[in-house]
């Protein structure tokens, strides 16, 4: 088994490094205060070209893989939860959806400009009653001659309000419960369809979250994403990749809560000395490695099988709900570390701790990929 | 016009450096490699150039395998090919100019960019080596440079001022900080890079005829001096920074 990257792949981890450490790092603080990544910052990643990076090249992609997004997604997070989410949901859900979902002739239609970045995308499932149970959604989409027309409302969606393109999932047949979903792409400036104003947020706060809402959206027959009824299959395999770089995200800013806690164990002073010389100090660290260590294997093993195009749901869901606990306990004890000094805004690890909960939650809450994984393993009955 | 850059594969500068148990050499694993800086500074003032007054860019890097990471890196931010001299063997700077001179005379380069230094032995000599026997002007450490119809001008810093040089071209050109601001590949260069010609030509290790002893950490930094309290000690502390640390003038 081989984990040595690429000369590509050090080249992409070395640019995401460079572009977090330059041009994120120094604004992190802010985007969380003023609750928004710059426009500059998202036109900054497009001109990079990381909009494109894990698709295709005829649709305007770079080819680089779940591996290459993995790498470009932990080094984004070392700096700015938020940006790592604004393109997450625009690569790993948004633009992933119609990859994933689309005919030929959709993806021709609309991948290019959201690989160039020109526009971005989103991802709309969620409903305030229908959040980890998406059979329950309400939103409906009736056929009327050659188009469709929508009507309901979704919540919690990430880059709404900002987002050009939205790939979203409305029930096309009453009684068939999730086989009766199907997805539509809905541009912005769609007569009928608006979104929210952004939601004041515990954390990842520079992230625009908004609910949806559409009245008598009607959008053209070809903007139904593959086929009609396939779209809580489409929903669940776009989340596979998102939860798959969600780990590489909660991989990122653990790394980086570690490293902190080790300068900061170092540095300061109780009792005559550093406190990493400290046993009750060197054992957080120890633990907080332990968990970093994990994280990266899973990570990066499981975007080796998806770039491979080996079966990787379970896995996924596997990654997700251990990464994203594992963050938690790192940020933790990062705070623990730090002291109340960890506690104050004036210091990242502050950020990092309130970013980090939201992990536990979406992309499917960790509950559902218990789910997901014991189903698994009784389907298969055995490991 | 037609440019070449030397650059070299260096131990990332962020590292931490462990010297081998013999003192012989620093320990080689476990370190992120990356393309000396200065060469960065050298790649990039080289592809404005090209992007200004029209050309290519050649990326040159003389060394083992592992050369063609920086030679990688650079056809990544936009050189249009590259050329790997392949010489195994000890560390040697004469025989290393003698190869990059014997492979690139032929091929008429009129502006030949390196770094000024390279940041891991900081032997600072290909560049004017690879001039000298090219028998062509160098000009090092440049932090601004004019290039014209067959001549540059260039200025570097020098001791408590700057100089204005003017060569003819051909000329080699070493990069200092300040010269320009590198940028960081783009995924697409990242992605052409694996399209572009890396051209392989062999070279001799040649005579050894000086050798590297041994190599040792830095002295442990002296820890600081308090000299003194409140306004009264500000004179001394101006004297110290001006006569024993030389950082102010």
């Amino acid at each position: 088994m081989d984990f040595t990257l690429t000369d590509e792949q050090k080249m992409l981890r070395d640019t995401a490094r460079r572009f977090a450490e330059n041009e994120l790092a120094p604004i992190a603080a802010n985007v969380d205060l003023d609750s928004d990544v710059p426009a500059s910052v998202i036109r900054k990643m497009a001109e990079l070209g990381f909009m494109g990076i894990v698709f295709p090249e005829r649709y305007g992609g770079f080819e680089l893989g779940e591996v290459g997004y993995c790498l470009v997604q932990e080094e984004l997070s070392r700096a700015c939860a938020s940006t790592a989410v604004v393109l997450g949901g625009h690569v790993s859900i948004g633009a992933m959806a119609i990859y994933l979902a689309g005919t030929d002739e959709q993806r021709e239609r609309f991948l290019p400009a959201l690989t160039s970045g020109d526009r971005l995308a989103a991802f709309a499932l969620t409903e305030p009653g229908a959040g980890s149970d998406a059979a329950a959604m309400r939103t409906t989409a009736r056929e009327d001659g050659d188009e469709f027309v929508l009507n309901g409302q979704k919540t919690f969606i990430t880059n709404g309000g900002i987002a050009d393109v939205y790939s979203i999932f409305a029930r096309t047949d009453e009684g068939r419960g999730v086989r009766g979903i199907s997805t539509f792409i809905v541009e912005q400036d769609t007569p009928g369809f608006r979104a929210g104003p952004p939601e004041k947020k515990m954390g990842i706060r520079g992230s625009h979250t908004t609910d949806l809402f559409l009245e008598d959206v009607r959008v053209p027959k070809e903007n139904l994403l593959g086929t009609r009824g396939q779209g809580f299959k489409v929903a669940m395999r776009t989340l596979d990749v998102g939860r798959l770089s969600l780990g590489a995200q909660c991989l990122g800013a653990a790394k980086q809560a570690l490293d902190l806690s080790i300068r900061h164990a170092t540095q300061r002073e109780q009792f005559g000395g550093a406190i990493a010389r400290l046993q009750a100090v060197q054992f957080m660290l120890a633990e907080m490695a332990a968990d970093v260590y994990a994280m990266e294997n899973i990570v990066y093993r499981t975007a080796q099988m998806c770039d491979n195009g080996d079966p990787f749901g379970r896995e996924a869901a596997i990654v997700k709900l251990f990464c994203s606990e594992a963050l938690n306990r790192v940020v933790d004890r990062a705070v623990q570390i730090h002291g109340g000094m960890g506690y104050m805004a004036e210091y990242p690890i502050e950020r990092f701790y309130r970013d980090a909960r939201i992990t536990r939650i979406f992309e499917g809450t960790n509950e559902i990929q218990r789910i997901v994984i014991a189903r698994d393993l009784l389907k298969k009955k055995m490991y | 016009m037609n440019i070449a850059v030397l650059v070299k594969l260096v131990p990332d500068t962020a590292a931490q450096i462990r010297l081998m148990s013999d003192h012989s050499d620093i320990e080689r694993r476990d370190l992120n490699w990356v393309l000396s800086p200065y060469d960065e500074f050298a790649v990039e003032e080289a592809l404005q150039l090209a992007e200004k007054k029209g050309g290519e860019v050649t990326a040159v890097s003389c060394g083992d395998e592992s050369m063609v990471e920086a030679l990688r890196k650079a056809l990544a931010m936009g050189a249009a090919k590259a050329l790997h001299i392949k010489r195994e063997g000890p560390h040697n700077l004469l025989a290393i100019a003698r190869a990059i001179a014997d492979n690139i005379h032929e091929r008429k380069f009129e502006l030949i960019f390196a770094g000024c230094k390279a940041t891991d032995d900081e032997s600072a000599a290909i560049g004017q080596m690879v001039a000298t026997m090219l028998e062509i002007p160098c000009v090092t450490e440049v932090n601004k440079l004019e290039v014209g119809d067959g001549s540059l001008t260039a200025e570097r810093n020098i001791e408590g001022g700057s100089e204005l040089l003017e060569a003819s071209l051909p000329c080699v050109v070493t990069a200092q900080k300040g010269l320009n601001e590198p940028r960081y590949p783009k995924l697409k260069g990242i992605m052409m890079a694996k399209k572009k010609p890396v051209e392989t030509v062999e070279a001799p290790a040649g005579e050894a005829r000086l050798d590297s002893l041994a190599i040792a950490y830095p002295p442990e930094r002296p820890e600081g001096r308090i000299v003194g309290e409140g306004v009264e000690a500000v004179p001394e502390l101006i004297r110290a920074l001006r006569e024993e640390a030389r950082v102010i003038e």
